[in-house]
Formats: structure tokens, sequence, C-alpha cells
């Protein structure tokens, strides 16, 4: 068991991959000579050569759309997206052509694409920059989005993602990637759609996925320590598919819950949660649910209101007293 | 009412019909009168096909849109007639021609129109929504230029995994002031990919003639130039000339891995789709002319004819036969089920689909 650093992990999911698929390309901008915008690709062109590891230019719906293409022949394309902010230019690939061409064809076609790339705020890079579109894009059937919050589960997931033979997009988070951790040496996978909880706890739940998974861990921390209360942290890891009994599991055991999550409040992932536990267990709640999401306002770029707008300790600790009292 | 926009067609395509140029060119030369039949049978059954599609539209039986190839023919069939085994095909939203040319049945297309479960889709696509991934043809895309970076990912796997192949990607004239397409331009030239863009200039996007829609009316496939990409135009009404000149940027895919943009002049006879009334934008006379002194089909039988490859009689019974099948087609399309509710959700992941002990999947991924 290494530990190695979230960035090594996706790079090690990566070059096993490589190694393991001769139809799997690496493919984006700056992935090959530059190693990697955010170095995740570093050395990979040198290991595996041109042919495995693209230099695309600055031209997101003509590359993204071209992976789509390949994939549907065979080739198993990782694309990365230097933010998933610049998806929004290759909206109609990435949602009209990967996630609707087996459903469209009747079956006939797949689209085995993974994209990839950081999808976060909190980087003081201002709105353009910082979009968290993983409640956007789960909500088109035939997409899968996935969210790894810690290097175990980067390697994991991602490695699940390439193998998987419907479209997936992975959403990284650039503040993780020197995140350190316990990584196994041999091969094994995550699975899609199963989550993990991180902590246990008995006196309340709280769902997150990304990095709010790891600001929850920190505040579960405080609320044990200051407040003797006992925390469940469940990271959904993937948001669709879901693993709703894990949820619910956790909620029938403490009979609360606090959703947090870095989207916005509106039609995010935790809308879904929130109708899942009120429909599936409501019988078990003891308190409302409760969300801390980032305050409804397109990214703001000063970034000592941005950490306010996000959510941080202090918020995820004040709202679970809430949920709590 | 404003008059109507003149189509900017090139002079030479407004003359009458006559014997082609290219009947002698090797790779029509070298056809057998078998072969020469076989083309023209194909190019009767596109337009029985469609011509019999308006009846079933009429009676209320074919939702959504229906974009009618009527017109175009001598496109899909000139182009396709030329295709060999690692050849791939994509196209837009008009996409029955290219169907039935690379040999999809007119029972599986009519009743995807009448969106049954024996349609092509199993009734999950429509008209503009056509595929047959076993005979190379990877769809019938909706969204306008969006199929033209698939087109350019084919032609890249092919030149990926060593074969020597090639994609033809088919976009109408309104495509060409897509962004996708001209990202798709770039990134074929860039890497060298044997795709071959077919711009089906029939000359209005929608209603909009080029005059309206494009800064350089005209010039469609020159725009290849800004590429650095071969390109060249083509009388889309003369068979003879498609097929001559689409050999030409095949054998560029083929030998030299190379891209070209092929920009063919042909014309529809019918609105943009069936909900296009079709009154606004262009003059009931030009319609007329096209259909009189154009027609592609009518001109390869004549072609033909005077080649005494074919004689009246039977041209007369290729027709019948092209009716008679679209007929028994219609009646299929009438009489086959709809797909199941339970149908619905089948067909949107491969793992749900095949979900097991070795598939990558768990949880929920269909919701209530």
């Amino acid at each position: 068991m290494a530990v190695i650093s979230y960035r090594e992990a996706l790079r090690a999911a990566m070059r096993e991959e490589l190694k393991r698929d001769d139809k799997v390309v690496i493919m984006g901008e700056e992935v090959a000579q530059f190693n990697g915008a955010y170095k995740v690709t570093e050395g990979l062109l040198k290991e595996f050569g041109p042919k495995r590891i693209v230099d695309t230019p600055i031209s997101e719906a003509g590359f993204i759309g071209l992976g789509i293409g390949a994939s549907m022949l065979g080739i198993r394309p990782v694309m990365e997206l230097m933010f998933w902010s610049f998806s929004y230019v290759a909206f109609d690939q990435i949602v009209n052509n990967a996630g609707n061409i087996r459903y469209m064809s009747g079956g006939l076609i797949n689209c085995p694409i993974v994209i990839r790339g950081p999808a976060n705020g909190g980087t003081n890079v201002g709105a353009t920059h910082s979009h968290t579109p993983e409640a956007i894009l789960a909500s088109h059937p035939g997409i899968k989005v996935v969210c790894p919050a810690t290097p175990y589960d980067a390697k994991g997931l991602m490695k699940a993602a390439i193998r998987d033979n419907d479209p997936v997009y992975v959403m990284e988070n650039t503040i993780l990637y020197n995140d350190k951790g316990e990584v196994p040496d041999e091969d094994y996978i995550v699975p899609l759609g199963v989550a993990d909880v991180k902590r246990v706890g008995t006196d309340l739940t709280i769902v997150a996925h990304g990095r709010a998974v790891i600001t929850s861990l920190k505040a579960a921390e405080i609320l044990e320590k200051e407040h003797g209360v006992s925390v469940e942290v469940v990271d959904l890891r993937s948001i669709r598919p879901l693993d709703e009994e894990t949820i619910l599991a956790s909620v029938r055991k403490t009979h609360r819950a606090l959703l947090v999550e870095e989207n916005k409040p509106f039609c995010g992932v935790d809308a879904q949660v929130a109708y899942l536990i009120q429909s599936k267990a409501f019988d078990e709640l003891d308190a409302p649910i409760h969300r801390v999401s980032s305050i409804d306002a397109p990214q703001i770029y000063c970034k000592r209101m941005e950490d306010l707008q996000m959510p941080n300790v202090e918020r995820v600790v004040a709202e679970a007293l809430k949920v709590l009292a | 009412m404003a008059k109507p926009a003149v189509l900017t067609h090139p002079e030479s395509l407004k003359r009458p019909a006559g014997p082609s140029e290219y009947a002698k060119d090797p790779v029509n030369a070298s056809l057998s009168k078998a072969e020469k039949i076989a083309l023209y049978t194909k190019m009767a059954r596109i337009r029985h096909f469609e011509q019999r599609c308006i009846r079933i539209y009429q009676q209320g039986k074919i939702g959504g849109f229906l974009h009618l190839y009527v017109g175009q023919e001598a496109v899909a069939a000139g182009t396709i007639s030329l295709l060999g085994k690692h050849d791939h095909i994509i196209t837009g939203y008009r996409d029955h021609g290219h169907g039935l040319m690379v040999g999809m049945g007119m029972n599986e297309c009519m009743a995807e129109l009448t969106g049954r479960v024996t349609g092509c889709s199993q009734g999950k696509g429509g008209s503009m929504h056509y595929f047959a991934p076993d005979k190379n043809y990877w769809g019938g895309h909706g969204i306008v230029g969006g199929q033209a970076p698939l087109g350019t990912g084919l032609a890249y796997a092919v030149k990926y995994l060593g074969l020597k192949g090639s994609c033809l990607a088919y976009m109408g004239d309104g495509a060409v002031n897509q962004g996708a397409v001209h990202e798709a331009y770039n990134l074929a030239s860039l890497w060298d990919l044997p795709v071959i863009f077919v711009v089906e200039n029939n000359g209005y996007s929608m209603g909009t003639s080029q005059e309206r829609s494009t800064a350089h009316p005209g010039c469609l496939a020159k725009r290849a130039e800004g590429y650095n990409m071969a390109w060249d135009v083509i009388n889309g009404h003369d068979v003879y000339e498609v097929r001559a000149k689409t050999a030409i940027a095949l054998k560029r895919a083929h030998e030299e891995s190379k891209p070209t943009v092929l920009e063919i002049f042909t014309y529809r006879y019918f609105g943009h789709s069936m909900a296009d009334p079709d009154k606004t934008y262009r003059d009931k006379e030009e319609i007329k002319e096209y259909r009189e002194k154009k027609d592609p089909v009518l001109a390869f039988e004549q072609e033909l004819l005077r080649e005494k490859v074919l004689t009246p009689e039977l041209s007369l019974q290729i027709n019948e036969a092209a009716m008679a099948e679209a007929d028994k087609a219609a009646v299929f399309a009438d009489e086959s089920p709809d797909p199941t509710v339970a149908d619905i959700t089948k067909h949107i992941y491969w793992e749900e689909d095949n979900r097991g002990p070795k598939t990558t999947s768990r949880g929920t991924i269909i919701f209530e």
C-alpha cells in the first residue's frame, strides 16, 4: 500500500489502463508535450508515445465529438477537459451525441468514452472557470457521473470508468490534486454506484460528494470534539448511478440528515437526495433535512468571499447543529 | 412579402440535363450493365420510398419531423455506391436515402417512422435517427452540424486501427455556419484524417437561402482552403459526376489519409420538412424547373436508355417493383406493434442492459 496523491492516483489509473488495453487513448489540451495543465498526465507521452497521448487544439466541441465518434468504432478515449467549465462549448457533443446514441439507435451503438477534468470552485478564478456541472449532466439518462474525493477513489473510479461501456464523466477537483492517501499496489476498481461510509456515526448522517466530503469530515471531528455528536459521513462517490441503499441505511440509523455539496442549491444533486430520503425513509426522520450548498450566485472572484460562498467547516457545523436541535 | 431570394447554384446547373460528361470516367465505364441497373434501382427505391412516406405522413401516422430526400437521390447513390469494407458514413437528419443506399430494408425504415418496435431503432429514433452500424452507417443525427466531429472521429478510429478506409460525413448547406463543422475541418486537416465532408447544398438552410445565411455564398467548398484541405464542387443531378469526383476524394483518403470537402449541388422538391408549407422563400417555378429539367433519377434513366443498358420496359418494371416494395413496407409499418412501456427504459446504458458480476455499475441508474 503506497501513499500517493490524488493526482498520482489518477495518473496511475490511466497508465495501468493504457497498458492493459491498446484501444485506450488519452486526448486533450496540453496533455502530452506540456505534461498536462494540472500535470495529471505528466510523463505519459514519454512512456506511451504520441499515438496514445494526443495533444488537441483548443477546440472542445471538435475534439470531444471526435472522441465520441472514435468510441463508436471501439476506441476507448479518455478525454481531458482542462476545466469542466469548458464542457459548455461542447455541450451538444457531450449530451446529445454521447448521451443519446445508444438509446436512439435502439442499443446498436455504444459510446465507451471517459471525459475527465476538474470541476470545482474555490480557486479564485471567477465564475466562468468554477462550474460544477455534475447535477446538470447527471440529469440526462445515458450519462454517468462520478466525483472522487480521495486518492483511493480517484484511482478506482477512473479505472472503472475506462472499462465501462457507457459515457462516464469524471469530475475531479484541483484543490484535491495534492491530497495524499493510501492506494493499493494491486489492480482494483471502485464500481460505479457504490457510496462509501467515510466515517461511522450514530447521531447525524452527512451526505456529500467531491471535496464537500473532506469539508464534512473536518466538520464531523469538530462536532464530536466540541459538541459530543457522533456524525456519519456518506461519500456518494458516484452521482449517477446513485447508491440509494447506503444513503437510506445511514438515515435509518441516525434519523437525521444534512446534505452538503459545492453546487448552487437550485436543482443540485442534494435536491434529488432529499427527495429520495423523504420518499423512502420519511418515517425514519426525527428532523427536517437540511442542506449546505454554495451561496446562490455566480462564483465570486474575491477569494475571501468565495471561501464564504462555498460550504466550509463552520457553515457545515452550524447547519448540523440546527438539524440536531 | 419580400421577393424570394435567387438560388446561388452555379449557372452550369441551370442548363437542362443532357448526356453525362462523366460516363467515360473509369469509375463509371468499369461498371457492368447489372451494376448500372442496380444503381438506378436504388435511386428509384429512394424516390418511391420517400413519396410513399408523404402519404403516410398525411394520414397522420408519422409523428415529429419528416425531412424528405426527393430530388437529392444522386448524392447518396453516387457517393455510397463507391464505398468498401472500411468506409463509413454519417449524416444529418435528412437520412433516409443514405439508409436505403447502405442496404437497410424499407420495412425497418418505414416502421421507424411510425414508431414501431420493428423499426431500425426500435421506435426510439424516428425519421432523423436511422442507424445501421453493421452496414457502417452511424446515423442519422438531429442537430445541424453535430455529426461532423463524430464523422471525423470515425475516420480517426479507422486510421488508429491501421485500416485503409474513410468516413463520409454528410451535412446540408445550412451546417457550414456551425462551429462544430469548422472545428471538425481543422482537426481533420491537422491530423490528416481520411474523412470526406460532403456538403449537400440544396440551396436552402430550412427557409433561408445562402444569400441570406452565408457571408460568401456560392463558395462553401472553398472554405476548405482556410483549413489547408482539398475541395471540389459537383453537379449533384448527375450520378456519374458524383461518382467520378467522389472517387478522387476517396483515393486521397485511402492512399494519403487526407481529408476533402465536396460541395454537391442538389435540390429538394419538398419543404425543409413536412412541417414546412414551402410557400414563403422560393418560387414554385424554381421547383418546377428542377423537377422537369434536372431530375437526377430521370437523368440517370435517360443516360441508361441512351447506353441501351435500360429499356423503357425494364425501367417501368423497376419503378413498379419499388412502389410495390414501399407499399408493402407501409403496411408492415402500420401493422407492427409499438414498443412497450418497459422498453422505454431499455438501451439507455450498456452496463444496465447487461448488468452482472463483471460489469462496473451498481446502484440506481434509472430513477422513479
